[in-house]
């Protein structure tokens, strides 16, 4: 079964085409970064990818579970087990994380056939994922990210991530913003999901920090709209030192 | 999901529930239109002391010179005030009423499902069983009567007050809303149905939510309610007015008026929760709700605060206000409002702050979807003797979909130079990366706009009693139905 695949992707706005070509084959169990210069199209293709209606697919295929998703909602996506981990999460005034995460929770079950979670069985499972995270109970009653810092936003991000438990998990520049402490626990996280390898992570980040903490199996270097070189962890290491110019060029 | 809420609607329209022309009419029965022969009629069929024949032929006299107003930003065909039956038995009323639940249509069987409507009460407000027969049976009720009833506590219809305690009634009715006040509240003080009388005794706590009671009970005053609650000093009552459950009725025109006093160290709570048909997806048919709402808090230190959920009726013409006579008296009031299709709502409060060191807080929030219009219109007044008078206003505006429309009209009247008078405003739309961010998530486009609505009215439903306000809750999402971004 084909657990990821993009083949040959032509997609942008309406306006202007952003992925010429794009390829990316993943397998289950397995972690893959994409980096890439700003403006190259990195959370453009997250966003392709879970369906955002702002932009349009032109050619070319995104198989998920061997499923062609890019006909597919949002949240059909969503309930298929695909999640976004966004750079700049939103605000819902009025509304708790807690509150919120009983709605994601809530919808995943009807999805699933299964009626609506149990009070004390939801509260004792985020207490457990938002304590490992370093989440404090004041915080899960604050309306979802208003005045959040970019760390406590990128931590709630990875509480979602950990009470959905989906398949297959795109974190669009999760270590931005975050300072040590906050990059470890944040790391914890997906390793913890990592583990028995039953989910593939695709992680776009600029910096070979967070990959030092969650190991990748593949780095891929993205320019103009599509994939211009693979390689392994080192690779990562080498774009440190050589910078974006001279891999791309070099 | 269910995207048959318009259907659901327009078949409502095309039920037995037709308003207004009723072809063979029982001897018994009234004549249509308006004159002083109906209204002395209307007095005599309720056994009305003299007194109060002359409250309403004076207010008929004085409603015959006015003219109607005009300056709301609601539309509506012109009201022919000759063509309404002003006096209905109730043998009338049931002449076309379904004889069991089975003959309702299932659309609005499937909207009492949604929003937990009991069994016993669906039949009420379906009109298939008479709403005394409802309260009868619902024992909790007589015993809350009797422990009411230790403790002074009058609850009871307007009617029965005229006979039991006139001395009240004569002592405060018209004292907040003379029939002179406008043309809607002229009409009512002389055509008035029923309503609701409460008094609560100096320093009583009343140990009930004044609603369990009347939630349908409503639905029997009909068109022009009368209510009257008096809160003695240092008395308190919390009051539930209304329905969530969507109520017909033959008559288009809802002129109620409502008015408090709330006596010195006193505190009275009005909440009320409107879902009034709101007509059909063109508009037509709904029902028009002018309320005036109005409270006195005429002793000092007295608190009188206002909650309303708005989601039904086809135009809504209301402005819950509060006068705060007493030094130190403080007002409230608290709005959501929500408007679709062509329903349109003028709605808001007036502050009028005549006492010293008053306070009084406005929060209003409109939803505005479909081809709907919203507006807020609110008026604080600092006399010249409102010393240290403060208030803090703020609306919010959310506009769904990019055809509907919501304006806010504020209105700063201060002649004191030490009241202090402060608003806020914003204006906002549900944005794509909140959808897309929710829908992400697993929910879908409904339950995403449900939650980012429902977040957006926290503040306002915060202050409804607990049932009351998971009742609006859910009536909030029911009434988001079918309701779109595009």
């Amino acid at each position: 079964m084909s657990f990821f695949e993009i083949k040959d992707l032509v997609a942008g706005t309406e306006d202007k085409t952003i992925l010429s070509g794009f390829n990316l084959s993943i397998n289950k169990g397995e972690v893959h970064a994409i980096m890439g210069p700003n403006g190259t199209g990195k959370s453009t293709l997250a966003n392709i990818i879970c369906g955002n209606p702002k932009y349009k697919i032109t050619s070319g295929k995104i198989i998920f579970k061997d499923k062609d998703i890019s006909t597919l909602s949002v949240d059909e996506r969503a309930h298929l087990g695909l999640f976004l981990g966004f750079q700049n999460p939103v605000e819902i005034e009025g509304i708790s994380v807690i509150t919120f995460l009983k709605y994601a929770v809530n919808a995943k079950r009807k999805f699933e056939g299964k009626d609506k979670i149990a009070a004390p069985d939801f509260l004792k499972m985020i207490k457990v994922r938002a304590t490992a995270l370093g989440i404090s109970d004041e915080m899960l009653k604050r309306p979802l990210n208003v005045g959040f810092s970019g760390g406590e936003k990128k931590r709630i991000e990875t509480l979602q991530m950990a009470v959905l438990e989906p398949d297959f998990c795109i974190l669009d520049e999760m270590d931005s913003g975050l300072d040590i402490d906050a990059l470890k626990v944040v790391s914890d996280g997906v390793n913890v999901l990592a583990k028995d390898k039953t989910r593939a992570f695709l992680l776009i980040t600029h910096y070979d920090r967070l990959l030092t903490l969650i190991k990748p199996d593949f780095v891929h270097i993205m320019n103009g709209g599509k994939i211009v070189k693979t390689g392994d962890e080192n690779l990562a290491k080498e774009l440190e030192a050589k910078g974006y110019q001279g891999i791309i060029n070099g | 999901m269910e995207k048959d809420k318009k259907k659901s609607l327009s078949k409502l329209a095309d039920t037995k529930y037709k308003y207004g022309f009723i072809s063979d009419i029982d001897s018994e029965d009234f004549p249509i239109g308006l004159n002083e022969d109906i209204i002395r009629l209307i007095s005599k069929k309720k056994a009305e002391p003299s007194w109060l024949l002359d409250f309403r032929l004076k207010a008929f006299c004085h409603w015959q010179k006015m003219k109607e107003p005009t300056w709301a930003k609601v539309h509506y065909p012109k009201i022919d005030y000759q063509s309404i039956y002003y006096y209905a038995s109730p043998k009338l009323k049931n002449k076309n009423a379904p004889k069991s639940l089975d003959e309702v249509d299932p659309k609005l069987l499937a909207i009492y499902d949604k929003l937990g409507v009991p069994l016993k009460e669906r039949e009420a407000l379906a009109g298939v069983v008479a709403v005394d027969a409802v309260m009868d049976s619902v024992s909790v009720t007589t015993t809350y009567k009797a422990k009411l009833e230790a403790q002074g506590i009058i609850f009871c219809s307007f009617s029965e007050a005229v006979k039991n305690h006139p001395d009240l009634v004569k002592k405060y009715l018209g004292s907040v809303v003379p029939y002179t006040d406008n043309f809607f509240a002229a009409l009512n003080s002389a055509v008035f149905s029923d309503g609701s009388f409460v008094f609560i005794p100096k320093g009583v706590r009343c140990p009930i939510e004044l609603s369990t009671y009347f939630r349908i009970n409503a639905a029997k005053t009909g068109q022009f309610e009368r209510t009257l609650i008096v809160a003695d000093e240092g008395a308190y009552v919390s009051y539930l007015e209304g329905c969530t459950a969507p109520q017909r009725d033959e008559n288009q025109l809802h002129a109620a008026v409502v008015e408090i006093v709330v006596l010195k160290d006193a505190e009275v709570k009005y909440s009320t929760v409107q879902n009034w048909f709101p007509g059909d997806e063109f508009g037509k048919g709904g029902i028009y709700n002018f309320v005036t709402k109005r409270g006195l808090c005429a002793g000092a230190n007295a608190k009188l605060s206002w909650t309303q959920v708005e989601t039904g009726s086809a135009i809504t013409w209301k402005y819950p206000s509060c006068v705060l006579k007493g030094d130190g008296s403080i007002g409230e009031f608290n709005s959501v409002a929500l408007t679709s299709h062509y329903q349109q709502a003028d709605t808001g409060t007036k502050m009028i702050h005549l006492g010293k060191n008053t306070r009084s807080t406005i929060i209003a929030k409109s939803i505005a979807a479909g081809n709907s219009s919203s507006t807020y219109r609110g008026l604080v007044k600092m006399a010249k003797t409102a010393t240290a008078g403060n208030n803090f206003s703020r609306c919010d505006n959310l506009i769904i979909g990019n055809k509907s429309k919501t304006y806010t009209v504020p209105v700063m009247e201060s002649a004191n130079p030490s009241a202090k008078i402060g608003h806020e405003a914003t204006t906002s739309k549900i944005s794509d990366e909140q959808l897309f961010f929710c829908r992400q998530r697993g929910l879908s486009e409904e339950e995403a706009i449900s939650l980012i609505v429902n977040g957006f009215c926290k503040e306002v439903m915060q202050k409804l009693p607990m049932e009351f306000a998971m009742e609006a809750t859910k009536l909030i999402q029911v009434s988001l139905e079918g309701v779109s971004i595009g």
